[in-house]
Formats: structure tokens, C-alpha cells, sequence
């Protein structure tokens, strides 16, 4: 019985659809617990399902599902291919659902070693396979090396060795029963700790900084006049024309998103409605949602026109914008320049023309170089090492949370150890620190014993 | 003189060895160099204890000696964390170090096929790779098929006190000054380690009511699936705590630089046990503690020495003096034996096979301490796995290999011949992880079955064992289908553990599922007509289940890679993707399957990979 492993089979970039590979002998029973739409288990082999894979009841995206039973498949196991829609972060909630639901991620070239494995592959290829493997492995391991923000990191370690604390004293217990010079762990000693233990690792996952970029993207909204530029520039940047670009002021009503990717750090850009004190009750509420936007985003790109002068709720407005990762950027440098660019006084200017593709480039570098993204992209290569780590934290808090129920309902502290210890397991995995002397040397060195 | 196999050495190992040996019809020599030490106790008198006690059982439970021999001889026994969960409790007895040895000879003399001679072996007879025998010190030739190595601490061993090095084994007693360099030359990694013992106190002079008592149980308990208890709760002989005091730990401070292992002797290689500092290493290395704990423990009916466990020293003789004065009863204290350290050889146990047979000399096995072992529990199970592995080979016979998910003698020998050791290994809990499968009480139920396939349980042994497990399942049967109901009555019994339960009737299964009923309580509310020890299977396995389940899923796993077969003429070297580190341990190590290679070391996932790749490439087999 193999695991059932996941990947997305998509490259690292965006495109409009991503594909996650599922293989397995529970690939479609797994699929099938977290997707809504015809019963996967019931479909007939080599068919393409519609549906929405659901996390209870929250639609994370709409997607396509193919089926593919063994042993007509590339891995001669039951193949499960899920075309997600929804760009990069929804394609990596999907992933994450599909790890948390009973999937594990695979290793570099995993596929192609079922593949060759189940006779799928010739075997003048296994040379080519083990090639795979060793090459992929080897970027994994520089990755695994950088993996985590070293805050992150530091957290996770202080965790851990708290919790090594923990077990050894339990092993101790166990091992040396009459050493009365001990502190005997009970589950009411236990109780606090596991609490703490619980609380810490929710923080952790709240406060990873840059896993959160990474997770989530940096959220990013253009905000200005009407008829600044704003679509136009999300046009741009995005080069696809999502964005409804018109000459009449308040065309976007309502909010356009895009992603793009800087340095594989994904900005999810929102287009917003244009401000600007308006009778007109639809765009009331477009200005309404642009200024909450702004205050949720990570980044606000101000657009200003060259060709305008400052109006007095602009101003107003850039006083508000101060306390946020913020560019101000000068659209339509092509035009005269009526803007009083004195005024402004900001150092994070960007002057561009989106109309005649100038500074483009600039802007995008402006951006990286505000949220140290190149710095952030060495420490942090993949949003799929971070979908991992932040799985595993996941599994481990509700782990915790059952050890905890588990503690109170009085089962035997040795149990309890057992569960302590694949948590402290797991998290190793993070920062790939776990190592099966630790926990013995721990116990000796924290712990006076002997003949 | 011909033997069928020779076993050199009688301490814990050998015994055990020449007993399965001649047990399974062979005909055996036990040499040993001393025919006054054979189960002999060097240091301390326990049998069992934490995870070793678990050992006892599995040696009985597969139709060894040492439980046995243990219930008939000790001196007062206990079931160790008793209120924790089923998966770590253990027995340790106090064993009698006249009558132990004395039962032992007992036993191996009834065996027909066994001889047993004194003599010190020096060499080994080779030929081509293969042992054919052994060679005296006299020059002495015996032809055998089969060698067992249980030398235990003897090669080239060094008793260290103070300043002094002395070319001793234990008590005093001749080492072998020849083995293990002639083991080198045969092409072994030879590895030197340390042990240390404490002194020996004369009972009379102890002032015991300055000390705490530690009683035995109240409650009958025995190692052995076959046998009644053979002794009485009230007879048992008592152990006593006591503490080292501020004095201790200033005379210790104050002499340090006269301890062999401070200074006093600036050649030792031999690496100590990190579970076993000696008294010296616990004051320096935890200055924090104002106290250490002590145990007292009578070694024996027949004579008078008390173990003094805890305080084990290579400090000299008139330091062991002061040292021992300044402890609470002992100001008058008579030393009969000073403590002293113990350097010896040991060869590298990864150059073993999972039958303890070695990679490099066909034919001869290796068991116990020579392996880098501690421990008297260790040294017996290695030699009954060596014993019936030689015995195997003779009827030409697969080995038997336990599996970590099977005993911890499965555990204990995969992590010698896996990892390796650093400094002597000693079993501990902590070290299975499977231990909620790997249990005292089920210790019958998970191995008589194997020892009755090697030819080690008999007949009776293994009808009573399918007896008890067709009781087992009716009573699951029974408690399944029996309804109770919680009357009145009841709820009262109930309310005296502050237990609530509604006016309800339900199955006895159910009942025992709650997590505060216990087999206490539920023996109080219902009769139900199984034995104690049948009663406790099931309630186990209801209790918890969900973690039994997790245990046996994961077991799985590992049974289905340990199928997984690594051919016995792997290149290495051929697998170019591997990485560098890996390919040094695979050669180092050379795993017999696909799980004991995961389980070393510097190999790393994607090692494994290309490696279940190339075998498929190269063997065309299924990984």
C-alpha cells in the first residue's frame, strides 16, 4: 500500500489554469471527500468532471477533475488530475486541502519513480529517472537549507526544544521509575504546557511573516483618481486585458483582481473603483470598498496623473496612505507635467507612462525593492516548500488540540508522550532538524542518572 | 572431540546460547574461562527493569532461560510504573548472586547435548573465511561447525582504580589478552569501552534507619509464561534509599584529579556509558543538584554485601573511603569491595549480520557484550538469538530475525547492526517505536508462536498458548454481546470513584470503552468468568484501540519495506546519483532490506529513491 501523494504539475509561474497531479490508491477517494460535484468514486474511468473542491463548506475553487483509474495511467495507479482556476493561491489552498485531507507531497520526481517502478517506463530510462530524482533533490535540498524566515525558524526550534524538554522528562520517568529527584511529569503538570504548546504553534502560523507573503501574496491596490490609469496600469502589469479600460471615468465599478509574480513572490493586484465624492450611489460603494481595500492591503500603488494638479481630497488621501507599504506613481509622463510634484515631498515616487510602456520595469523593482522580495526569495524559493511546512503546522495544532482533550481525559501519560513526540517529529520536518540521537542525548544531558 | 557448535564464554550471553543450542539438539561445548563465574553478576543483581524487564518475558516467551531461573532465585521482585499505561510497565526482580548462578549450572547441566569446560580461548581455527573452531591459550585445537563469541567484558580487559591500570576482567579474574587482536587480524573493527561498579558494603555496618525501605510488591508476579511464582510476598528482602550529602560532593571535588577518569590516568580510549556516569561525572556535570539518590540492594540470601547503586567510582581506595563515610547511615560503613572502572574490546557491531552471525567470518557469532552491549537482559537475548540462529544454520535453516515491530530484541539488534554505537547500549523504552505493541503482558501472545517454529516452545507450551488466545476472543466475544444495566445499585458503586452514569443499559464493551472505567471497577459491577490475565488483553485492546490501530497501521509500513530485499552483492559504488555519505553508510552497513536502509543514518529520502530505482533497474525486482 503506497502513500497517495500530490503535486501541482503546472511550472512555478502563473497561468490562467494550474494542474495537481494526485496519485495513489486512495487518489479518488480523497479527491472526492473535498470536491463538490458528481460522486468521483462512481465516474467512469478517463472522464472529465465539473465541480468545486470545498473545504467543509468554503468554495476554494471552481475546477475540472479528470479521473483516470489504474493501470491505464502514467503511474499505473489510480490518477486524479485537478484543473484549478482560481490562480496561484487558490490552486496552493487546493494543494493544502489535499495534504491535510490524506495526501502527502511528493519527492522531486516521485511520479516518473512510480512510473518506472510500475513498469510504466522502459527501463533504458532509469538512468534518466535517477537522474531526476538526484537533480531535483538537489535544488529541494539548497531549498530545505533556507527553507523558513529565520524568525520562523527560531519559533519553531524554541518549540521543539521545549518539547524535548518534555519527552525526556517523561522518558525518564518511564526509563527510571524510582528516580525520586525528578520532577514526575502527571496530565495535570502536563494540561498548561500542551495549552501552551497549542497557543504558540497557532501563533507561529499567524505571525510567519513571509510565510504569509508567501502564502497569500502580497495584496496590492491601485488606488486614485478616476481615469488615472488604474486599469490600464493592472493591464500592464498583468499584460492580459482583465481589466475593463475605458476613457469614461468610473468604469470599474466594482473590483478587478489579477495576479503577477515578482521573483516567484506572487502580488495579487486589486483594481479598484475610483475615488472621488460621486452621487452616483453603484460608485459610492466602489469608493467605499477602495478605501477598506487600502486599509487591508500589504501594498497601495497611488496613482496620480502628470497632467493634473492635486486636489484637495487627494492630499487628504495620501496622508492616509502614509502608514502603509505604499509607491506613489506619476501615470502619464508622456503628457505635461501640471502635477505639483514639489508638493509631494515622498521619496517612494515612481514616474511612468503606461500608455507608452515607460517604467513599467522601474515600478516592478520599486516593488521588490521595498519588500526585500530578492532577500525573502532566498530564503523562502517556493510557495510549495511553504504550503508544506504550513500543512504540517496545521496537522501538528490539531494534533495538539487532540492531545489536549486526550490529557484531560486522563489516558496515561506515556501515551501521551508518544503523542508528543510525532508532533515534535513533525515539526522536525520543517526545518529538517530531526535527528534520532536528539531525544537520548537530551535526556542525558538534562537528567542525572545512573548506577 | 568434535561439537556441532562451541560457545565461548558463560556469562549471560553464553548460557543462553549453549542452552538454545543444546536445547534444539545440538551438540554443544560452553567454555568458559572461569567454571566458578558462569552467570556470574558482575556488577549489579537486578534482572529486568525498564524495557529490560520486557526483554525477560520476550527470552521466555521464545523459550530461553533466563526468566525462569530469575523467578526460581530472587530476592524480592516488582512490577516498575505500574500506574502509567500498559506499553511501559516492566518487571525488575532483585536477583540472588549465589542462587541465580547456581540454578543456572543446574539447568545446563541437565541438558544432554551440552558439555561445558574450562579454558581460555585465544584464538579462532580460519579457514578461507570460514570458522572451523577454536584455539586454547595451551594451543589446544576443538573442531567445530559453528562459534559463538560471548566474551562479554574479558578482551583485553583493564580494571582502572585511581591511578592504577591493571590487566584484570571482573573480580580480579584473567582476561583474554589475545582475542581480539587476533579478531583485527581477521579483518574486525575493534572498539574499546568503559563501564564502572560501585562498592560493595557490609549489611552489618549500614545504620538502615537513616535510609528509606523499598519493598518488593504485593503481588505475585513472575517472568516466565510457565511458571507459578516460587517465593513468598512476605519473605522478599528489602532495598533502601539514601542521598549523597554536600560532604560527598566536596570530598569528590576535592579529590578529583585522583579519579582514573579526571586525570589520575591519561590513557584511556575507552568510551563510558552516557545512562551510567559515575559519581565523579554526576557532581561535576549537574553542580546544581545538592543531592544524588542512592539505592541499597541486597546481592544475595547467602552472604552479606550491599550493592551501593548510584555511586559508581574510579576514585582510589582511601577517597572511596571518605567518599562512602559521608553518607546518611554509613558513617561506619565497612567497605568489603572498592568501586572501580572497566576498559575492555568490543567490535563494531554494524560488521554483524540481523543473525548475529558475522559479515566477516562465516560461521561465527557474535553475542553480548563483545557486541558493544551493556547489561545482563541484552547480553541474554543476543546470546538466545545467536544460540538458535547457529542451531538454524546447522539444519539449514532461514535465520530468525525479529522484527522492531515484533520484540525489542528485534529493536535492540536492527539499532546495533544499523546505527552502530558510540558508547555501550542499553535498552530503553524510548528506543521502540512500536512499544505499545511491544508489551510485557503480551509478550507470549506476540512470540511463543515463533520460538515454537525455531523448535524452542514444545508442545504443552504452545496448546496452553492457543488456549489463552481462544479465551481471549471469546471474552471479547462476551463483553461485546453481555448488556448491563446501571441500576440503582450500580450507580452507587459508581459514585464511590465520583463516576456519573445515567439510568442506562448497555454492552460491557461500551462500558469499558469510558475512559475512567477501570478493570477495577468494572470487576465491582459485573461478573465476568475470565481470568485475570484474559480479562486484561481485552480491556487493553479496548482501551486503546485507536492507538493499538495507529501502532499496528504504521508496523505495517515497515513490515511491507522490510520485504524489500537488498541483494547480498549490491554494488554501491555503481550508483552514481547516490549521495556521497549515503554510499559510505550503505557500504559501512550494507542493509539487508530496503527499511533497515532507511533506518541508517546520513541516508536520506531521495538516496532511498534512486536506490529502489537502481535495484529495479539492475535485479528487476519490485524495489
Amino acid at each position: 500500500m503506497e502513500d497517495t501523494i500530490c503535486a501541482i504539475a503546472t511550472g512555478g509561474g502563473v497561468g490562467a489554469v494550474s494542474i495537481i497531479k494526485v496519485s495513489g490508491n486512495d487518489a479518488i477517494s480523497i479527491v472526492n471527500s473535498i470536491f463538490k460535484g458528481k460522486d468521483l468514486t462512481k465516474v467512469a474511468s478517463h472522464t472529465i468532471n465539473y465541480g468545486f473542491i470545498v473545504d467543509k463548506d468554503e468554495i476554494i475553487d471552481e475546477v475540472l477533475v479528470s479521473v483516470m483509474k489504474a493501470p491505464k495511467t502514467f503511474t499505473r495507479e489510480d490518477v486524479v488530475e485537478i484543473n484549478t482556476h482560481g490562480g496561484y493561491a487558490a490552486t496552493n489552498k487546493v494543494l493544502e486541502t489535499l495534504l491535510l485531507n490524506g495526501c502527502r507531497l511528493a519527492e522531486p520526481g516521485e511520479f516518473t519513480k512510480r512510473a518506472f517502478l510500475n513498469g510504466r517506463i522502459d527501463l533504458l530510462e532509469a538512468e534518466a529517472v535517477m537522474n531526476i530524482i538526484d537533480s531535483k533533490t538537489d535544488i529541494q535540498r539548497k531549498m530545505a537549507l533556507n527553507q523558513i524566515s529565520g524568525k520562523t525558524s527560531n519559533l519553531i526550534n524554541d518549540l521543539r526544544s521545549d518539547m524535548v524538554e518534555i519527552i525526556s522528562n517523561i522518558n525518564v520517568n518511564i526509563d527510571y521509575p524510582e528516580y525520586d529527584d525528578v520532577d514526575i511529569i502527571t496530565n495535570e503538570i502536563l494540561l498548561p504546557k500542551i495549552t501552551n504548546l497549542k497557543n504558540r504553534i497557532e501563533e507561529i502560523l499567524k505571525e510567519s511573516e513571509n510565510g504569509k507573503l508567501i502564502k497569500d501574496g502580497i495584496k496590492t491596490s491601485i488606488i486614485g483618481r478616476p481615469n488615472v490609469g488604474k486599469s490600464s496600469l493592472l493591464n500592464a502589469l498583468l499584460e492580459e486585458d482583465k481589466a475593463i479600460v475605458t476613457d469614461i471615468a468610473g468604469t470599474t465599478r466594482d473590483i478587478v483582481e489579477g495576479n503577477i509574480v515578482l521573483n516567484g513572490i506572487l502580488l495579487n493586484i486589486i483594481d479598484t473603483a475610483g475615488i472621488r465624492a460621486t452621487d452616483n450611489k453603484i460608485e459610492a460603494i466602489g469608493v467605499e470598498k477602495s478605501l477598506k481595500l487600502m486599509d487591508e492591503s500589504d501594498l497601495v500603488l497611488f496613482m496620480l496623473n502628470n497632467n493634473e494638479t492635486l486636489t484637495d481630497d487627494i492630499k487628504e488621501l495620501l496622508t492616509k496612505v502614509k502608514d502603509k507599504k505604499y509607491l506613489i506613481i506619476i501615470n502619464k509622463i508622456d503628457l505635461d507635467r501640471k502635477l505639483d510634484i514639489d508638493y509631494l515631498k515622498q521619496e517612494n515616487i515612481v514616474e511612468i507612462s503606461v500608455k507608452e510602456n515607460i517604467g513599467i520595469d522601474d515600478l516592478k523593482n520599486k516593488i521588490i525593492e521595498l519588500f526585500n522580495i530578492e532577500d525573502i526569495n532566498m530564503k523562502d524559493p517556493t510557495y510549495l516548500n511553504n504550503t508544506k511546512s504550513i500543512t504540517i503546522l496545521k496537522n501538528c495544532l490539531k494534533r495538539v488540540a487532540d492531545i489536549e482533550q486526550s490529557v484531560k481525559d486522563n489516558l496515561p501519560i506515556d501515551m501521551l508522550e508518544m503523542d508528543i513526540k510525532s508532533i515534535w517529529e513533525e515539526l522536525g520536518k520543517i526545518n529538517g532538524s530531526t535527528y534520532e540521537e536528539e531525544l537520548l542525548d537530551e535526556m542525558f544531558k538534562r537528567f542525572c542518572l545512573g548506577k | 572431540m568434535n561439537y556441532e557448535i562451541i560457545v565461548v564464554g558463560a556469562g549471560h550471553a553464553g548460557c543462553e546460547a549453549a542452552f538454545a543450542c543444546a536445547r534444539k539438539g545440538h551438540k554443544t561445548l560452553l567454555i568458559t574461562s572461569n567454571l566458578k563465574n558462569i552467570a556470574d553478576m558482575p556488577c549489579n543483581p537486578h534482572i529486568g527493569g525498564s524495557a529490560k524487564g520486557i526483554v525477560v518475558r520476550e527470552i521466555d516467551a521464545l523459550g530461553g532461560i533466563m526468566g525462569k531461573v530469575a523467578d526460581k532465585t530472587h530476592l524480592q521482585i516488582k512490577m516498575l510504573n505500574s500506574a502509567k499505561g500498559p506499553a511501559v510497565q516492566s518487571l525488575r526482580a532483585q536477583g540472588d548472586k549465589i542462587a541465580y548462578p547456581k540454578e543456572m549450572i543446574k539447568t545446563l547441566t541437565s541438558l544432554e547435548n551440552l558439555e561445558i569446560k574450562e579454558g581460555m580461548v585465544e584464538d579462532l581455527i580460519v579457514n578461507e573465511g570460514k570458522v572451523l573452531g577454536i584455539i586454547l591459550e595451551d594451543g589446544t585445537k576443538i573442531n567445530a561447525k559453528e562459534v559463538i563469541l560471548t566474551t562479554g567484558t574479558y578482551l583485553k580487559a583493564d580494571i582502572l582504580v585511581g591511578n592504577t591500570r591493571t590487566r584484570k576482567g571482573p573480580h580480579g579474574e584473567r582476561p583474554s589478552n589475545f582475542l581480539s587482536d587476533k579478531l583485527k587480524e581477521y579483518g574486525f573493527t575493534i572498539k574499546r569501552l568503559k563501564t564502572g561498579t560501585p562498592q560493595r558494603i557490609a549489611r552489618d555496618s549500614i545504620d538502615f534507619s537513616k535510609t528509606k525501605l523499598e519493598p518488593g510488591d504485593n503481588k505475585y508476579l513472575t517472568f516466565s509464561f510457565d511458571l507459578e511464582p516460587c517465593y513468598k510476598i512476605e519473605e522478599q528482602m528489602p532495598c533502601y534509599l539514601t542521598y549523597t550529602t554536600p560532604k560527598t560532593h566536596e570530598i569528590i571535588r576535592a579529590n578529583l584529579n585522583k579519579s582514573s577518569m579526571y586525570g589520575a590516568l591519561d590513557d584511556i580510549e575507552g568510551i563510558g556509558p552516557r545512562y551510567c556516569p559515575s559519581i565523579e561525572d554526576k557532581v561535576v556535570r549537574f553542580s546544581d543538584k545538592e543531592r544524588h539518590q542512592l539505592f541499597i540492594e541486597p546481592e544475595s540470601r547467602y552472604y552479606d554485601d550491599m550493592y551501593l547503586q548510584g555511586f559508581s567510582t574510579s576514585m582510589p581506595p582511601e577517597v572511596q573511603e571518605e567518599m562512602v563515610h559521608s553518607l546518611p547511615g554509613f558513617e561506619n560503613a565497612k567497605i568489603l569491595k572498592y568501586g572501580y572502572a572497566i576498559e575492555y574490546d568490543a567490535i563494531y557491531p554494524t560488521q554483524l549480520k540481523a543473525s548475529l552471525e558475522t559479515k566477516i567470518l562465516e560461521n561465527l557469532f557474535t553475542a553480548g557484550q563483545i557486541n558493544g552491549t551493556s547489561g545482563y537482559e541484552e547480553a541474554a537475548c543476543q546470546g538466545l538469538i545467536a544460540g538458535i540462529n547457529a542451531s538454524l544454520k546447522l539444519e539449514g535453516k532461514e535465520p530468525l530475525v525479529l522484527k522492531r515491530n515484533e520484540a525489542y530484541i528485534g529493536v535492540l539488534i536492527d539499532d546495533l547492526i544499523t546505527k552502530g554505537i558510540r558508547d555501550p547500549y542499553r535498552l530503553l523504552t524510548s528506543r521502540a517505536e512500536f512499544r505499545l505493541i511491544l508489551r510485557s503482558d503480551n509478550a507470549d501472545l506476540r512470540l511463543r508462536n515463533i520460538g515454537y517454529e525455531v523448535g524452542m516452545i514444545d508442545e504443552n507450551q504452545k496448546n496452553r498458548l492457543d488456549q489463552k488466545m481462544s479465551l481471549i476472543n471469546e471474552c471479547m466475544e462476551y463483553l461485546k454481546n453481555t448488556k448491563i444495566k446501571i441500576d440503582l445499585e450500580k450507580q452507587n458503586i459508581l459514585k464511590e470513584y465520583n463516576i456519573e452514569i445515567s439510568n442506562t443499559t448497555m454492552t460491557l464493551e461500551n462500558l469499558l470503552k469510558r475512559p475512567e472505567i477501570t478493570m477495577e471497577i468494572i470487576s465491582k459491577l459485573a461478573d465476568i468468568p475470565y481470568d485475570e490475565t484474559i480479562l486484561e488483553q481485552v480491556y487493553i485492546n479496548l482501551k486503546y484501540e485507536g492507538y493499538i490501530k495507529k501502532a499496528y497501521k504504521e508496523a505495517e509500513k515497515l513490515i511491507k519495506l522490510e520485504k524489500k530485499q537488498i541483494p547480498n552483492d549490491i554494488d554501491y559504488n555503481k550508483i552514481k546519483n547516490i549521495a556521497s555519505e549515503a554510499r559510505q553508510k550503505l557500504n559501512e552497513v550494507r542493509p539487508a532490506t530496503i527499511a533497515q536502509a532507511i533506518r541508517i543514518s546520513g541516508v536520506n529520502p531521495s538516496d532511498i529513491s534512486i536506490l529502489s530505482v537502481y535495484l529495479k533497474k539492475e535485479y528487476g525486482k519490485d524495489e
